[in-house]
């Protein structure tokens, strides 16, 4: 009986602690940085797409959300054709962002992207794609790939040997 | 007083009534948010007072739905049997000196015989919705109502033997220089539990019980039916709290700075509070363990109650 009354005062007095809610519209809460919500396709310092469209992405997602096409440009560049994203599907698990190799998919802290229609959450490349580097800034897949796709000659890239000269002999 | 001013005041005594009901739709749930940490209804209108017409809004709005193995007219019946019975036991309380429906000289009887046909209510809805889990409720309902129905008529003995009336206006007037919560402690706390399970509010809503039954006697019943049985418990809450100011709190005494009526409810709004903070501090009893402690602690305990108040008052007489 008395530990009956105790809870019961001791619930009383909850009347006067801090509250839990958070106002949602007015008041927002604290994301942080690595906050796993909306995936974007970011970009690498020079302003070129870092998606080499590798299917890592795709083959990576658990709930097959993610589709795309890769094609080259005239310099041998790789880049998605089209990159769709079905968030409707999506579980926001953050596989696609740890399988890519160039950091070019990533995802950000933002989890306000309801729509009225559900054909509204398939976002197409131009809705992915921001102008932005997103967490890795400074890095750009092709200064860094022996590959030379119009961006660096090769051997011209950082920590980069100049091609071995199979015509010569010296060593 | 004429016939005129008795229609105002049995329409001001429901009026009051029904718009309380409703208005602890809001209040109970803005002060059980408040107790968990939360902040509750507060968008629609000032403080999320409007809620109380969104949800009587969304109520009208839903399906009224008779399930095809239902009893049908028992099933349209039973929500109605809850609000009347309550509605018919608030004849008798005076609110105010002059505010009173009825002034029957077995006004207190009266109040027990009508929260006894509460009980019809749940068992003919359990009974008419021919479903298992409702007919676990309505039984369950039936024997927590007789069990508790007992010592709620021998806990009020106490208050009759000292005001010598079962006339309300009579106990309250008895009252005049001491309340009987003072000189019957006992017959208050026993009968404030046996309030608590008549209306089978949390803790002891043993017949609604919705982490076992579901929802119990009315898991069959929805829109304005369901709403009925809604308003019912609320109105009995107010009925349990109204009745125990009457009683052990001296109804409508209090200083003279404020008007009788204002006393009477700020002392219904207090227990009405602790009702509210009751279902969100306690857990529910199991079902055996609410009636054993029904039977064998407050029975004995309101019938030593009895004999002790009865040999005092006898002592004081001679």
């Amino acid at each position: 009986m008395l530990s009956h009354l105790r809870t019961m005062w001791l619930v009383f007095l909850h009347l006067f602690h801090k509250r839990e809610t958070i106002q949602y519209p007015e008041e927002k809460i604290q994301l942080h940085p690595r906050w796993r919500g909306r995936i974007v396709l970011t970009k690498d310092p020079d302003g070129g797409e870092r998606c080499v469209g590798c299917y890592l992405c795709a083959a990576a997602c658990p709930v097959d959300c993610i589709a795309l096409q890769a094609t080259e440009d005239e310099d041998g560049r790789r880049y998605p054709e089209f990159f769709r994203i079905n968030f409707s599907r999506c579980i926001f698990c953050g596989y696609c962002e740890e399988a890519c190799p160039t950091y070019a998919i990533q995802l950000i802290p933002d989890f306000e992207m309801a729509e009225y229609k559900r054909q509204d959450l398939v976002f197409e490349k131009e809705d992915l794609l921001i102008d932005s580097q997103g967490k890795y800034p400074g890095y750009n897949f092709y200064k860094v790939a022996g590959l030379d796709a119009g961006v660096k000659e090769k051997g011209k890239g950082d920590n980069e040997e100049e091609p071995v000269d199979i015509k010569s002999l010296l060593p | 007083m004429t016939v005129m001013q008795h229609i105002w005041i049995v329409l001001g005594v429901l009026f009051v009534l029904l718009n309380i009901a409703a208005g602890l739709i809001w209040v109970e749930r803005r002060l059980l948010a408040m107790w968990q940490d939360r902040l509750g209804p507060n968008r629609a209108g000032p403080l999320g007072i409007f809620i109380v017409l969104a949800d009587t809004l969304k109520l009208f709005f839903k399906e009224d739905w008779i399930p095809p193995f239902a009893d049908k007219w028992v099933f349209i019946l039973a929500p109605a049997i809850v609000v009347g019975s309550v509605l018919m036991s608030f004849v008798i309380i005076p609110f105010a000196p002059g505010i009173v429906v009825a002034d029957l000289n077995i006004g207190l009887l009266f109040f027990l015989a009508m929260s006894s046909l509460g009980v019809y209510s749940i068992v003919l809805g359990g009974w008419a919705s021919n479903n298992k889990y409702a007919l676990l409720g309505a039984l369950r309902g039936a024997s927590q109502m007789i069990a508790y129905e007992v010592f709620m008529g021998l806990s009020v003995m106490g208050v009759v033997m000292l005001s010598r009336s079962f006339n309300l206006i009579d106990i309250v007037a008895a009252q005049e220089n001491v309340w009987f919560v003072v000189t019957q402690p006992v017959g208050f706390v026993i009968f404030f539990i046996a309030g608590i399970a008549e209306t089978h509010r949390l803790p002891f809503d043993i017949p609604e019980a919705e982490s076992e039954l579901i929802a119990g006697f009315h898991a069959e019943y929805s829109g304005m039916k369901f709403g009925m049985f809604f308003i019912g418990e609320y109105m009995g809450i107010t009925l349990i709290s109204a009745m125990t100011v009457t009683m052990f709190f001296g109804g409508w005494l209090g200083p003279a700075f404020l008007p009788p009526v204002l006393w009477f409810f700020l002392k219904t709004f207090f227990f009405i509070g602790l009702f509210i903070l009751l279902r969100a501090s306690l857990p529910r009893p199991r079902y055996d363990q609410l009636i054993e402690y029904g039977w064998k602690i407050l029975l004995p305990l309101v019938l030593v109650n009895l004999l002790v108040t009865g040999a005092i008052a006898l002592w004081l007489k001679s």
